[in-house]
């Protein structure tokens, strides 16, 4: 019931639909009496020796009475059921707008797909409690009232007997329905396992072959499948008692009726027809019956899904505009400033930046060293409000960046993440992503910074070809370039480069420098970089060192300084004049790179 | 990221219901379960009797007790009467408990049928995807694969449990129906069979409205679950670049179309059954109308029309389930027909009837002659390729991408077949050869160094068990590899999850070296991947690793190591196909030909 308690706000939306609804199905039920009540009646006419005209009498007014009926069972099975439907489209739409709001912290700590299964699996779960839940309750209060008082006028006796066996049905229902989903989990548990050791087995067949390990490999297979047929097994064992009982369990009730109608009949206390009519009524509530197990099934997933949706709906985003928000604050000019800034993520022992003091002049320009897992992408995130500082000042514009309502503070950043993300749009689309309103000149020119141009030519619809389909899936360096003119074309005030020409090739990475270089001037930047060449000329370079800043100053400063920012660029440079008598240094590699044709 | 395309595919494309080629080969999947094919067969007309039964036991105690007719029975006490009709329901539950067992039976026997079946073809379809080449598996991407052997054999499951069988039975219920109806009152039978052709159209028009909207159904969901997966795994992007309200308006669009195509499935959900309530009452009426005119005239009796009135209500329920019965009809020859193009594709690569065995010991000797090679017909890898290597050498093939380095190990391992010349080891032909024998003196370490999921032992030693444990872990030593091992959580028992994630590019690297070791062969194929990834001192392991592989045995390696070229024997330029250099490090360079070149090339920048 709590369930329905939560959903009063979307059930109040329907509540004519509802009421409607409602009195359909009664209707229903009544009518669906008066068939075979009309058909007792015919048949003790018959038996009568009535009037022969009155036979085809009965059957018009048979037919006719069908008619309506079918008018309003379709009328009561449909208007709950779209309801339902709507409040499912509602929800989901909730779901999905929450989604929007949500911090990324919060989606790193589910997994996606349990995510997309509350908006689709766990909202049908309720749908269904909401449709066919409400729908079978109500249609089997209704059938079994109106049955019984109809049979309690024809024979109370009679009733009692015929009906007593009904609840056994449901009951059995629900003992069955259990141990048959429990043992169907094995099943589906086994599949996977199933499915993986095949996907392994092809995805490794070079090895398999390699050390002809096929027979083997067989063998393991077999195993698996042998025990994915033993589960299979067991569930039907389970499964295949289910509708011999049912239907037993309904006949059980004809035989009674059989036995002590017939014995009635007989004595003289009821008429043959009302016999006949009693075995129709009981027929029509063997579905009711059975449907009262199912709903209370659809009633527990329900709630179980519930808990889940409202999980998600009923979370208050960690980021978002307060009351520190002033809405009139914008970013202007772009000044970056930390001080003193601390971060340490949930569940983590220790801080991933502790005492971060920095400051960017508007227009300035900082680098960003260090080795995996020292803070770097952790510092811009906090630029982005991606994440939030425990401890210390961060200013943009001498301003506390919680001041800036959200919205304008991504309006003002030009942000490209370390592992590039593209819609399956068309580059276009993707580049145009933070200005719609893109002219075609300014995405060209936004391509032509990120030296994506040249490879748009030999796409198939050039600019326009969409990502990912149609063969063109895009290489690890062209999506980082699609990345950079998403961010350029955006015309920030403010550019984060995240580790973002890790895959492009030095020549290259060389233009596009080269090219933001200019683009950059009156702009902030803020560049990570694990190459040297890539930070060398901006205005000031820090090194991170287990979240601190261990060293800082320009390229030349550094070099001098002779710690860990010369020991990183002796190394590369190293790598790149090997080849004659260095063994210490790691190895170059022969990078796979097409020999030009001569 | 191209979420929403996977969920696209292989949409079953519905064709025949019946092809007698398909159903040819399933019964011969069928065949060796016979016994319990004909059982499931006669529980299945066992119970068609026993349902027919309970209404023509009501209508005969109706008849006889309840309102008796003729001298005879009305001249029965009531205290007979009673008794009689006690009797006869007693006879009823027996048919009941009866039912009961036969209808568990059926069921439960289709299913071990299915089962088996499936089973059996499961273990076929994997037979003999072991049995394929490298070729097939070039062609065939593994998702393809792995829907053949899981869900195109899981949908014949239908067939069985509640295809094929009931099917059958509700043929025979059907016909077990109109029989007892035209014995009885032939008459008053061929008038209520009137009501079969409108509604056998009715049913049909309602499932196929049902199934075009289904299809509507599911690919509107599965819109759904792309872009949401999509949004969700770019939720970053989505909000430093403003675009929430795109997102949920795109979102919204797909949501609502989603639904409206779930209230035009649910219309025709709705209508179908008033629609058979209609129909069946229609036929009710006729058997009052025509029964009760019948009886007032004296022509058939009221037992009759009951049983009449009764059965009319059967009829609906194998109609409609006629209909269900055809889609899986047709899933299940969609499905077949995909899982035996799996079965009767060619073996590319066979052993010879008569295979030639390796000398023992075997030496390592190994030769390409005039060897030609395409992976695909006319586009050559390999142009004509000679060279030997004498056993124990060690040879290094260089050369630019697509020079045709990698076709050689796949050609020396067999996983191809040249398409002329010859590859030999030893003096022998590799195609006179079992795969088995060649391969297992032949170590490949290959580029994408695959983890099984299971132990770090087991990735070692694989399924092979005459590799002890002491030789897992002198194999590890011997490669550098002990040491990590030795430090993760449960050492060689340390449980690797699919694909060796938690274990880095360089760790998998030593740890297939270490499989190669531990397989103790001949001769060595490695292919050695360009690690920028490695760490400084896992890369100078790895070196190191290389070098001690190499000791000793024939070996190939398609080098990127600068260190791994300048130590061995020889060096073998390729290029577009062909040999164009040949020599060691320094005296190739010393040529200031092609490798010179080459090698400035790769270090110029």
């Amino acid at each position: 019931m709590q369930g329905l308690i939560y959903l009063r706000h979307y059930l109040r939306q329907h509540v004519g639909g509802l009421l409607w609804g409602g009195v359909l199905i009664i209707a229903a039920n009544v009518l669906a009496l008066s068939l075979p009540y009309v058909t007792g009646l015919a048949v003790d006419d018959i038996q009568a020796h009535g009037n022969i005209n009155n036979t085809w009498r009965f059957a018009l007014i048979l037919v006719g009475l069908a008619l309506v009926t079918g008018v309003v069972q379709f009328g009561a099975r449909y208007v709950i059921n779209a309801i339902s439907r709507e409040i499912e489209y509602e929800l989901r739409n909730n779901l999905f707008r929450q989604f929007q709001r949500l911090e990324l912290d919060y989606f790193q700590r589910r997994r996606l797909g349990d995510l997309v299964a509350r908006a689709i699996n766990d909202l049908s779960a309720i749908r269904m409690f909401l449709g066919p839940g409400i729908n079978n309750s109500l249609n089997t209060a209704a059938a079994l009232i109106a049955t019984l008082i109809v049979m309690f006028q024809i024979d109370r006796q009679l009733m009692l007997y015929t009906t007593v066996m009904l609840p056994l049905m449901t009951v059995t229902f629900l003992i069955l329905d259990k141990r048959i989903s429990q043992s169907f989990k094995r099943v589906q548990d086994q599949f996977g396992i199933v499915s993986a050791q095949a996907q392994e087995n092809f995805s490794g067949i070079r090895v398999v072959k390699a050390y002809t390990q096929e027979a083997a490999e067989l063998d393991a297979f077999n195993n698996v499948n042998g025990e994915y047929m033993r589960r299979s097994l067991i569930y039907a064992r389970f499964y295949s008692v289910l509708w011999p009982a049912m239907f037993f369990i309904s006949g059980l009730a004809a035989v009674v009726l059989l036995w002590r109608g017939g014995v009635d009949v007989i004595a003289g206390r009821i008429q043959l027809g009302q016999l006949v009519q009693f075995n129709i009524y009981l027929v029509q509530l063997t579905w009711p019956m059975i449907a009262l197990g199912w709903v209370v099934n659809l009633f527990q997933q329900g709630q179980a899904s519930l808990v889940r949706v409202r999980e998600v709906l009923e979370y208050d985003p960690t980021i978002k505009d307060g009351p520190q928000t002033n809405p009139d604050a914008r970013v202007a000019a772009g000044a970056v400033t930390l001080r003193g800034v601390t971060l340490r993520y949930a569940d983590s022992a220790h801080d991933a930046l502790s005492d971060i003091n920095v400051a960017i002049p508007a227009g300035g320009s900082l680098g960003i060293v260090g080795a995996t897992g020292s803070g770097k992408s952790s510092l811009v995130n906090l630029l982005t409000r991606t994440f939030e500082a425990q401890s210390g000042d961060i200013l943009i514009d001498e301003q506390p960046i919680r001041s800036i309502p959200l919205h304008e503070l991504h309006a003002a950043v030009g942000y490209v993440p370390q592992e590039s993300f593209l819609f399956s749009t068309s580059i276009a689309d993707n580049i145009a992503y933070g200005k719609p309103d893109a002219t075609k000149d300014e995405l060209e020119r936004a391509a032509e910074i990120a030296q994506l141009a040249k490879d748009v030519v030999d796409f198939p619809d050039g600019i326009f070809t969409v990502v990912g389909e149609r063969g063109v899936s895009l290489s690890g360096g062209q999506k980082q370039r699609t990345s950079i003119a998403r961010a350029v074309a955006k015309n920030p005030q403010i550019l984060i480069l995240d580790d973002a020409l890790s895959s492009v090739d030095t020549n290259t990475e060389a233009e596009i420098l080269r090219r933001l270089h200019a683009f950059m001037q009156g702009r902030t930047s803020i560049v990570i970089a694990h190459r040297i060449s890539t930070v060398k000329d901006l205005d000031q370079i820090i090194v991170l060192d287990e979240g601190r800043i261990v060293e800082r100053g320009t390229h030349d400063e550094l070099l001098r300084h002779g710690g860990i920012y010369h020991a990183m660029y002796r190394r590369q440079l190293l790598g790149e004049e090997l080849g004659i008598d260095n063994d210490e240094a790691p190895a170059p590699t022969f990078v796979q790179t097409e020999i030009p044709q001569e | 990221m191209a979420v929403g395309a996977s969920f696209f595919q292989d949409d079953e494309i519905l064709g025949k219901a019946y092809d007698s080629r398909i159903v040819g080969r399933l019964l011969r999947f069928v065949r060796p379960h016979w016994k319990l094919l004909v059982g499931a067969l006669a529980s299945l007309l066992l119970i068609t009797a026993t349902d027919l039964l309970g209404p023509a036991i009501t209508a005969y105690a109706i008849n006889t007790y309840i309102v008796p007719l003729g001298a005879t029975n009305q001249a029965l006490s009531i205290a007979a009467r009673e008794n009689g009709v006690l009797l006869l329901a007693l006879i009823y539950l027996g048919a009941l408990v009866l039912g009961f067992v036969l209808r568990y039976v059926q069921i439960y026997l289709s299913a071990v049928i299915g089962q088996r079946v499936m089973y059996d073809m499961r273990a076929q379809i994997f037979t003999h995807l072991q049995r394929q080449s490298l070729t097939f598996f070039d062609h065939n991407p593994v998702g393809r694969l792995m829907t053949r052997i899981t869900n195109d054999v899981d949908a014949l499951n239908d067939l069985f449990t509640s295809g094929a069988v009931q099917l059958i039975g509700n043929f025979v219920t059907l016909g077990g129906i109109m029989i007892v109806m035209l014995v009885v009152n032939w008459k008053l039978a061929l008038i209520t069979f009137a009501v079969i052709p409108p509604l056998v159209w009715a049913v049909s028009f309602f499932q196929n409205a049902m199934r075009a909207n289904f299809r509507e159904v599911r690919s509107r969901i599965a819109r759904i679950n792309a872009n949401l997966a999509e949004a969700i795994a770019g939720i970053q992007i989505i909000q430093i670049f403003n675009r929430q309200e795109q997102s949920f308006r795109s979102l919204d669009g797909l949501n609502r179309d989603y639904t409206n195509a779930q209230k035009r499935s649910l219309f025709f959900f709705a209508l179908f059954f008033p629609v058979v309530t209609v129909f069946s009452s229609v036929a009710t009426a006729l058997v009052i109308w025509f029964g009760g005119g019948s009886i007032v005239q004296s022509a058939l009796d009221l037992g009759t029309l009951v049983l009449f009135i009764q059965y009319v209500n059967r009829f609906f329920v194998p109609i409609q389930d006629l209909a269900d019965k055809y889609i899986v009809l047709q899933t299940a020859m969609a499905s077949s027909e995909r899982i035996f193009g799996v079965l009767d594709s060619p073996i590319a690569v066979d052993d010879p009837p008569q295979p030639l065995k390796l000398p023992t010991p075997v030496q390592g000797k190994v030769a390409f002659q005039d060897v030609w090679f395409a992976y695909n017909e006319g586009d050559w890898v390999l142009k004509g390729l000679s060279f030997a290597i004498q056993p124990g050498e060690s040879v290094a093939v260089v050369g630019a991408t697509g020079a045709g380095k990698t076709s050689l190990i796949g050609l020396l391992s067999r996983f191809y077949d040249v398409q002329q010349g010859a590859v030999l080891v030893d003096d022998i032909n590799v195609r006179d050869l079992s795969q088995q024998d060649l391969r297992r003196h032949i170590g490949a370490v290959l580029q994408d160094p695959f983890i099984f999921s299971g132990t770090v032992a087991s990735n070692i030693r694989l399924h092979d068990d005459t590799i002890t444990d002491a030789r897992v872990r002198q194999a590890a030593e011997y490669v550098n590899a002990a040491h990590f091992i030795e430090q993760l959580p449960g050492q060689y028992d340390h449980e690797v999850n699919e694909r060796g994630a938690g274990l880095s590019v360089g760790q998998k690297q030593l740890l297939a070296f270490a499989r190669a070791i531990a397989f103790n062969p001949e001769i060595l194929l490695i292919l050695d991947e360009a690690t920028s990834s490695v760490d400084t001192e896992t890369e100078a392991l790895i070196q190191d690793a290389l070098g001690k592989l190499m000791r000793g045995r024939t070996s190939i390696i398609i080098a990127h190591r600068l260190s791994t070229i300048r130590n061995v024997d020889r060096i073998i330029v390729l290029h577009k196909g062909r040999i164009v250099e040949e020599g060691r490090h320094e005296d190739l360079l010393a040529q200031r030909g092609y490798y010179y070149r080459l090698y400035e090339l790769q270090y110029a920048a």
